[in-house]
């Protein structure tokens, strides 16, 4: 053991140009079966990091059972090539290798940790590829994971917060793929049978549908035989086709949902923007300003800060395939939900209509251009921006140009996007509370 | 591991950091104790240009007398307030504008306070930081605001909450009088009566350099760090820092609590007694004994309780399992689980009771047993990926008591644990006389009043 940390220390050294300085050095590739392979060479820490990220996520869910996407995933470790559940988890366990899934609406996400000496990382790689390619979606664990992703369904409906996030979704994207709740619906998960997962895995679980992120202690050399491996047992199939646009909402709305709970949860919003959006940047940057910067924030400033409303209060954009929500959340007692609403929507309509100061936008741009280095000082971050690169087909210089297409923002730009981009009078809110 | 962990921490804003019990070895550090006695701890991590600095308070929730629960909290809070030169709210403007992120965090052991940062900033930190140790600025209209925060905060966490509801209670259940019985976040009716004259005596109390440990990790040189740290720092005086009295655990046989809220799925907790590293009685290594026990029952996929009762005898949905072996006082080691619908929580507890005797009785394979070492050695590598987990570990261990170097031992201990010890602790600590049950009993969810209507729109009742 003494042996191995000082070689690590030495590694630590020699690897100090590593991971984050400017000029992040991706390399790209398609494997032959048509998955595309992003990777950074990482010396700094004997570990692999992996993120493979599928189209198949809930938007995919439509025309079939809701929950279906996330089912998929979940189940994908229950069972492979003659493994059952507690042989997959002993196998990643013995190599100390950690394997975690997750479903969101666009993507379907496997994450892979391993050490990169390769006793190590072999088995866990191969045994990855085991799961993707031939997972047995047994009778036994579905109903068993069916249950469970039941009682999660139950779990939520104990929860204000959930509630609403839920029909806000439901609502804001009524009619479209996102409206999905990828956690799914009773009466989804009961419908779905065996073939359905099968017949779900074939279509999507395909290596044009793919997208492999790579950082670690490996060569390229090594990233390619791996990709090979990983999707090797995979058809070569057809990337999803695209989501539908995002219908606008046309007049504002607003819902309540009685729940016995102290606090009123609120969501309000509006349909935001895509991942590729020429109005990405004024509108990300702008929103520092409004109620994505902390306690800084106008939002904070005005809820939490000067009145006590709340303890958290936000805005955010969530950039998707098609145009994302555009959230702004907050809780408070029951009693002051009149009061908190009549203050956010001043905030937000008053920074439609003027956008940020000088002075705020140069703190925007201070924060957001000189904490950069902190969004890609480890492995994992930089493994899920590999992904969103590769998933949403970023331009490879994406995080180098970063600081320059914030610095470029100007104060008419937040303003003209903002007027153009987020309707006050068209808001979507969502209150889930009690008296 | 991590479900009940998630309670341990209350965050002044809305960031949630979990802090799983396992230790590297780490890269070198390099430690100093100012003339004043500030310890200043610094690991270099050169593979990012960035630095984060955290300066912990040896103060929190198990320090706090009946009627004051939550002031560490509080007060913490209130530290982002202003000093004699800054106004409310300016420090953390002034770090944003520095691209810097930061937040504080208060648990029972510790209040910590931090800073993330691009490299060439750090005294930037250094100087804000220095600054509030000293000079805060405690007013009755700032106070009067935050109160409120803080009892929006409590709603959110615990009372909205029903786990975590049933956790406060089961916490206070097993703990009595002592103080690790009380909530972090406080009372609701200790928040209720707070003055900002008890923030002010709190602060002068236990705010003082030769209470806090500063350290540092990220891509800079010791050398350096520490003169920064003695210029903002080393001015200040030490205090004379109270003496504390621990009311003792007295527990003889087991105790048990049910909650009753609205809620849809049952839930249970079950704990006992153990020794912390900090606060063994026993030999040395019964510690890493409990936490590979700990591991063998509940971390992951491959842990028992996933296999036996999940997918097994599938009587849980979910099942956790938590041990904080870096306590300061005598602490416990948690398990919880969901039942699947149609079975109890009866049948729960003789499920988890039936693995504890079975560990009891039976020793842990040796494939198991080196199945557990392998991923707490591997998980070890994996942290050391993120510079703010690093700095957790050491801000932790020095805080309560032990030393940054059980970074680099806790892995060798864990290594040399048989599996004999793990039968020893298993018998020893998780008997009747130690336990305490908690369990929720959901009732309807029914909303007082009528459905609203409003814009036109769907309104249901949950």
């Amino acid at each position: 053991m003494p042996q191995g940390i000082k070689s690590l220390i030495v590694l630590c050294l020699l690897a100090a140009a590593g991971v984050a300085q400017a000029g992040l050095p991706i390399e790209q590739w398609e494997t032959k079966k048509g998955a595309q392979v992003l990777f950074v060479e990482s010396r700094g820490l004997p570990m692999v990091q992996f993120q493979l990220v599928f189209d198949a996520g809930s938007a995919r869910d439509v025309g079939r059972q809701a929950g279906i996407a996330k089912l998929t995933n979940q189940m994908l470790k229950q069972g492979a090539g003659g493994l059952d559940a507690d042989d997959i988890a002993t196998r990643f366990g013995d190599v100390g290798a950690q394997f975690s899934v997750d479903s969101q609406r666009d993507m379907a996400t496997l994450s892979l940790r391993s050490l990169s000496d390769t006793s190590a990382l072999d088995p866990a790689v191969d045994l990855l590829a085991k799961i993707l390619a031939s997972p047995s979606f047994s009778e036994k664990s579905l109903q068993r994971e069916r249950v469970r992703a039941l009682t999660r369904l139950e779990l939520e409906r104990q929860s204000p917060s959930e509630i609403a996030q839920r029909r806000f979704y439901e609502r804001l994207f009524a009619g479209h793929p996102y409206q999905q709740y990828p956690s799914g619906d009773a009466r989804g998960l009961k419908a779905i049978g065996r073939k359905d997962l099968v017949d779900y895995h074939r279509q999507y679980y395909v290596a044009a549908n793919a997208v492999i992120a790579i950082i670690g202690d490996i060569s390229q050399r090594q990233a390619k035989d791996i990709a090979e491996r990983l999707v090797g047992g995979l058809p070569k199939g057809q990337a999803a086709p695209p989501i539908p646009p995002v219908p606008m909402r046309k007049s504002a709305s607003r819902e309540y949902i009685a729940f016995p709970s102290k606090q009123s949860h609120i969501f309000m919003g509006q349909p935001g923007i895509k991942r590729k959006d020429p109005d990405y940047f004024p509108l990300y940057v702008g929103n520092y300003t409004l109620g994505g910067g902390g306690l800084v924030s106008r939002l904070s400033e005005e809820v939490r800060e000067k009145k006590g409303l709340a303890y958290s209060v936000y805005s955010y954009f969530l950039p998707m395939r098609a145009l994302g929500p555009f959230t702004v959340g907050l809780q408070t007692k029951n009693s002051q939900i009149d009061k908190a609403l009549a203050i956010v929507n001043r905030v937000i309509k008053e920074f439609v209509e003027t956008g940020p100061s000088a002075e705020e936008l140069d703190a925007a741009k201070k924060n957001l251009s000189g904490g950069f280095p902190l969004r890609i000082d480890s492995n994992q971050k930089i493994a899920e921006y590999l992904a969103l690169i590769g998933f949403y087909g970023l331009p490879l210089s994406y995080l180098d140009d970063f600081v320059a297409k914030v610095e470029a923002v100007t104060v008419e730009q937040v303003r003209d996007a903002y007027r153009r981009r987020v309707h006050p009078e068209r808001m979507l809110t969502v209150i889930v509370g009690g008296k | 591991m991590f479900r009940l962990f998630k309670f341990g921490f209350v965050f002044v804003s809305g960031l949630l950091v979990a802090c799983a019990p396992s230790m590297p070895e780490g890269p070198s550090r390099v430690e100093k104790v100012l003339a004043n006695g500030l310890k200043v701890i610094v690991q270099p991590d050169h593979r990012a240009p960035v630095v984060v600095s955290q300066i912990w308070y040896k103060v929190g929730g198990s320090y706090e007398p009946d009627g004051l629960s939550g002031v560490s909290h509080v007060l913490e809070h209130m530290m982002f307030k202003g000093t004699d030169t800054l106004k409310p709210g300016e420090f953390s403007r002034i770090i944003a504008a520095q691209g810097g992120r930061e937040n504080a965090f208060t648990s029972r052991d510790y209040t910590a306070y931090y800073q993330r940062l691009e490299k060439s900033r750090l005294p930037i930190s250094f100087r804000l930081e220095a600054d509030r140790m000293r000079n805060l600025k405690l007013t009755s209209e700032e106070f009067a605001k935050e109160i409120k925060v803080v009892m929006e905060e409590r709603r959110l966490r615990t009372e909205d909450k029903p786990e975590s509801l049933v956790y406060e209670r089961f916490m206070h259940t097993a703990f009595g009088e002592n103080t690790y019985g009380q909530p972090v976040i406080g009372w609701m009716k200790d928040l209720k009566s707070m003055s900002v004259g008890d923030l002010q005596t709190w602060y002068e109390k236990w705010y003082a350099p030769n209470n806090a440990t500063l350290v540092v990790v990220g891509d800079v040189k010791p050398a350096e760090v520490f003169e920064l740290a003695d210029q903002y720092f080393g001015k200040y005086q030490p205090s004379t820092l109270p003496k504390l009295v621990q009311r003792p655990v007295l527990q003889q046989q087991t105790r048990r609590v049910s909650v009753s809220v609205p809620a849809k799925v049952p839930y249970l907790i079950m704990g006992f007694h153990v020794p912390s590293a900090a606060l063994s009685t026993g030999p040395e290594w019964e510690p890493y004994a409990l936490d590979v026990l700990a591991n063998v029952l509940g971390d992951g996929d491959s842990s028992r309780l996933s296999r036996k009762l999940v997918r097994g005898s599938q009587v849980a949905v979910q099942t956790g399992v938590g041990y904080d072996w870096a306590a300061r006082l005598q602490t416990l080691l948690m398990l919880d689980a969901n039942p699947t619908p149609g079975h109890s929580l009866d049948e729960i507890e003789q499920a988890l009771l039936a693995e504890i005797g079975l560990l009891q009785t039976e020793l842990v394979s040796p494939q198991e047993l080196t199945r557990i070492k392998t991923q707490l050695v591997a998980s070890d590598v994996y942290e050391r990926d993120s510079v703010f987990y690093q700095a957790m570990k050491i801000g932790q261990l020095e805080t309560v008591g032990l030393d940054a170097g059980l970074v680099e031992a806790y892995i060798k201990r864990i290594s040399a644990v048989t599996a004999e010890q793990v039968r020893q602790v298993a018998k020893k600590y998780l008997v009747p006389a130690t336990m305490t049950v908690a369990r929720l009993n959901p009732l309807p969810i029914k909303s007082k009043g009528a459905v609203r209507r409003l814009g036109g729109r769907h309104a249901t009742r949950y």
